[in-house]
């Protein structure tokens, strides 16, 4: 039985790790040059523990339920993960009664290790704290997470485990035979399917409309802004104000990397590709992150992006079989706490394929040789994290490519990028090793190592460094070779002055 | 654990000449590590003229002038470790570094000299909002793509800052045939050296937008186009003066910041100004026996100035070793005051046995014209220099002669005042 799952986000690769576990032939269609390359690289990247949403809706039975779960799997899996816990902040009598209701809410949902502090233990907890804030929702259960290598790393084992990865392929249709799915048509040819699983975020709607199911999805921008290291240690919890009414406010956090994470706002777009930052948002979010730490510093910002939450009108998931065709499974409108339920998203998934392969007389059987774990790749920076240092000798001494520092920034080496480059889910973008390794995603914006970086990319792919591109095709870094252009134009008034 | 008496943090012209100097004054045992394959820092991607007029008195390529200095580091046998990255020094001067062949080094030295040089400022540390596709890059590293790497990075290409690199980048991109179509500044005046402005922009018919910046970044996957404006004196944006031009390159010289990480992992207090350390006359940092020189320590214009800066602390280091210096009863601070953004050093705190007078560098807030650079003690001024001209983009360099310098001194006063009446003279 084989398999389509089209989009390379968290979800769709949760989904095809999930069932890379059977005797089934899994292929993940990404249309961009990577996984993670859409909404999935661009969030809070927190774990919730679950008082948000109310338990009779979907996302929140899938958030409760999978919040457990990421200790072990991100252990497996080999991503950063810190459950560091949240503080929901108030400042007055009326906060403290949404925070009451918070709380009792996340006891409905089956949290019980919720408190609620006072403003001295809050500032003992977080002594850069608004010194007007009075209360605090404390949810030891948030964790924060690196979104973007989970998505990575939840791919790579889907293709240790046999799925295939298949970037740079857009779907453009899905065809049916009686009425059920017999296949997709993508910008490489058609591929035939017995099921198709539509994971395409902001495009699942799309997707849904090949099918003649109607849905709106509605995106919504979300601006953020990462601080340099140097101010890694002025939050040690995540941060919520007193929830807006389309979001869960402007909060700031610290990352898995020991940066920290001020962000986003919320505003309502047509255009699924904008993604651009503005200088309203930025004041807006500084202003709104300042309410909670007010010596945010401006001048620490070192990188600023935006991502788009794909949001259906109903607020929550939208889980289901097709409605009109048969063999295809519809996930639209995971927006937040997406990130947080793909365990228990990907697992009633899975059930939904095991219920239809069963209906149509496949039998999905478990692997005996299923690697639940993905390999462990050494990385200088934990080994400075954990003063550890002359541990790394003996990773140099195994293979000298450890210890050449090719990010300054980040203390990446040639070894560590070399890995990425050939990992189950290969890197081939400058982004894609950023992604993978952290180079180039400090201080100097890829300054130093953006041309190693390149040499590198074009050397192990052995491709033309023209060719090499920040983010696939189109976004290549350079224009021409030296001299090139002259040689051109002079062969150009050279033809001129012949006529 | 191997030690050394001097380890020199950084073979660029900062880090080639304080080692020099000290091997000079008689100190054999030096090390100098440096993270690229090759010694001389950012000179040898400088391919253009224009160095060594002060310190050589005769004009070179960034190249030439590396070469002197590495042949001399071969001549006196200095140890030069290449592809080693220092990855942490503590205060104890014990360095961690990490290499292919040695994998992680531990190293301890009685004097550490910090030469790590600078980088360059980025599009997020100036918020330029926008799109985040491919071909926004630093004018430094357009360089190396350009004359060390063999590629050209754009073709269309918009340059923001005239810092020096970025007008040198933009006669560069010129004569490479790409279509520099504009050096933006946010300034009212060109922050780079004069000379460039003319022979990079002016000779090469390249527009200089005065008061200009970039408000915006579009292109999803290329740079499509930016939008520029400009800007009143308060750099407020003015409305309705925004205008898109079509561009596949930005290339940002939007200043350099000085690499002090290692600084900070030493606890070491940087300056709000400089961005570098503090440090006394001798350019010694707040942790005795470790010095800072060159552009970690404060942005030059010129890296002849860096070499002379640098072999003050190499001969300090040098003296340091041997025992030679002796401490004032009390520091003098030395104050920037009118116009005076900064000055190095900050203190003098050593007894000058034979120096005849130590040379102070400052940098100006706005262009002045015919002034007096005035030292004052107790609000008495004690020496004034005339200048034609002072400009933010142009290092200012005087000399406070040893003579002046009396025991009870507390603090120096610098400032730059208009000479009285030429103003009047001049219309």
């Amino acid at each position: 039985m084989r398999i389509i799952i089209i989009g390379a986000g968290v979800i769709g690769t949760a989904i095809a790790r999930e069932l890379s576990r059977y005797e089934t032939d899994v292929v993940l269609l990404e249309k961009t040059a990577d996984v993670a390359n859409g909404t999935s690289k661009a969030n809070s990247g927190i774990i919730h523990a679950g008082y948000n949403a109310d338990f009779n809706t979907l996302k929140g039975k899938l958030n409760v339920k999978s919040n457990p779960v990421f200790d072990k799997l991100c252990a497996d899996l080999k991503v950063p993960f810190k459950r560091i816990g949240s503080f929901v902040v108030g400042f007055n009598e009326q906060d403290l009664k949404e925070l009451k209701k918070k709380k009792e809410n996340g006891e409905k949902n089956g949290l019980n290790n919720l408190e609620i502090i006072g403003r001295k233990q809050l500032i003992s907890q977080e002594p850069n704290i608004n010194k007007n804030a009075k209360y605090a929702l404390y949810a030891p259960e948030a964790a924060i997470i690196s979104p973007y290598e989970l998505t990575i790393a939840y791919a790579d084992n889907a293709v240790i485990n046999g799925a295939q990865v298949v970037l740079n392929t857009e779907v453009y249709d899905l065809y049916f035979e009686d009425g059920k799915i017999s296949g997709v048509k993508t910008n490489q040819g058609e591929i035939k399917a017995d099921l198709v699983i539509n994971a395409a975020g902001l495009y699942s709607d799309k997707i849904a409309g090949m099918a003649n199911d109607e849905f709106k999805i509605n995106p919504r921008k979300g601006e953020y802004h990462l601080f340099d290291k140097e101010y890694g240690d002025i939050v040690n919890h995540i941060l919520f104000p007193m929830p807006a009414k389309n979001s869960k406010g402007i909060l700031v956090l610290p990352t898995v990397h020991g940066n920290i994470l001020i962000g986003p706002n919320a505003y309502d777009t047509n255009d699924k590709d904008e993604l651009s930052t503005t200088n309203k948002g930025l004041d807006e979010i500084l202003k709104g992150a300042r309410r909670l730490i007010p010596e945010i510093p401006e001048k620490g910002i070192i990188t600023s992006f935006s991502g788009l939450r794909a949001a259906l009108d109903s607020g929550d998931f939208h889980i289901d079989f097709s409605k009109n065709k048969g063999g295809l499974i519809n996930i639209i409108g995971i927006q937040s706490p997406g990130l947080s339920s793909t365990p228990a998203i990907s697992e009633m998934v899975v059930q939904m394929v095991k219920d239809y392969s069963n209906s149509e007389k496949y039998n999905l059987k478990l692997k005996k040789d299923f690697k639940q774990e993905n390999p462990k790749l050494p990385h200088y920076y934990e080994y400075e994290e954990k003063e550890k240092v002359d541990e790394w000798q003996k990773i140099v001494k195994e293979n000298e490519d450890y210890g050449e520092i090719i990010c300054r920034c980040e203390h990446v080496s040639r070894g560590e990028i070399i890995d990425a480059i050939n990992s189950p889910v290969p890197a081939q973008t400058i982004d894609g090793i950023k992604r993978r390794t952290r180079a180039s995603s400090g201080r100097c914006q890829a300054g130093f190592c953006g041309p190693r970086l390149l040499k590198i990319l074009s050397d192990q792919l052995d491709i033309d460094p023209l060719q090499v591109s920040k983010k696939g095709s189109g976004s290549q870094i350079l224009k021409a070779r030296s001299k090139q252009l002259i040689l051109e134009k002079t062969k150009q008034d050279k033809k001129a002055g012949d006529q | 654990m191997k030690n050394y008496k001097i380890i020199v943090i950084g073979a660029g012209p900062a880090g080639l000449a304080a080692a020099l100097q000290a091997s000079k004054d008689g100190i054999d045992d030096i090390l100098v590590l440096e993270r690229d394959k090759y010694m001389g820092g950012i000179l040898p991607q400088c391919i253009h003229n224009g160095f060594g007029l002060e310190y050589f008195d005769q004009e070179l390529t960034g190249p030439e002038y590396a070469d002197k200095f590495i042949k001399d580091i071969d001549k006196n046998n200095i140890k030069v470790l290449t592809e080693t990255m220092v990855l942490n020094i503590n205060q104890d001067k014990i360095i961690t570094a990490l290499n292919k062949s040695n994998g992680v080094l531990k190293m301890k030295a009685n004097t550490i000299i910090l030469a790590m040089g600078c980088r360059e400022r980025t599009r997020e540390n100036i918020q330029i909002p926008g799109d985040r596709p491919a071909g926004i890059l630093s004018a430094g590293t357009a360089q190396r793509y350009t004359n060390i790497e063999g590629f050209i990075p754009g073709k269309e290409v918009i340059i923001l800052g005239s810092g020096d690199i970025g007008l040198i980048m933009a006669r560069r991109m010129k004569l490479e045939g790409a279509n520099v179509k504009a050096v933006l500044e946010i300034m009212p005046f060109s922050s780079g050296l004069v000379r460039n402005k003319v022979q990079c922009l002016d000779d090469f018919d390249i527009p200089l937008k005065l008061k200009h910046t970039i408000t915006r970044i579009e292109g999803k996957k290329r740079l499509k186009r930016v939008e520029i404006s400009k800007v009143d004196k308060d750099f407020n944006l003015v409305e309705g003066t925004q205008k898109w031009i079509d561009c596949d390159t930005l290339l940002l010289s939007v200043g350099l910041i000085p690499e002090n990480e290692l600084s900070k992992a030493m606890n070491l207090k940087l300056h709000p100004v400089t961005g570098g350390v503090y440090v006394n006359e001798n350019r010694e940092t707040e942790l005795k026996g470790v010095y800072a020189c060159g552009n970690v320590l404060h942005v030059h214009d010129l890296v002849d100035w860096v070499s002379e800066e640098a072999e003050i602390a190499g001969r300090s280091a040098a003296e340091y070793l041997n025992g030679n210096q002796e401490k004032r009863n009390q520091p003098i601070k030395i104050t920037p005051e009118k116009n005076v953004t900064y000055t190095v050093p900050q203190k003098i705190e050593y007894k000058f046995k034979d120096k005849k007078f130590i040379k102070i560098f400052l940098r100006v807030e706005k262009p002045m014209e015919n002034v007096k650079i005035v030292f004052s003690h107790n609000e008495k001024s004690i020496l004034s220099y005339d200048k034609k001209i002072v400009m933010p983009g142009e290092m200012v360099t005087v000399n406070l002669p040893a003579a002046l310098i009396k025991n009870d001194m507390e603090e120096i006063k610098l400032s730059i005042v208009e000479k009285v009446g030429e103003k009047n003279g001049r219309t």
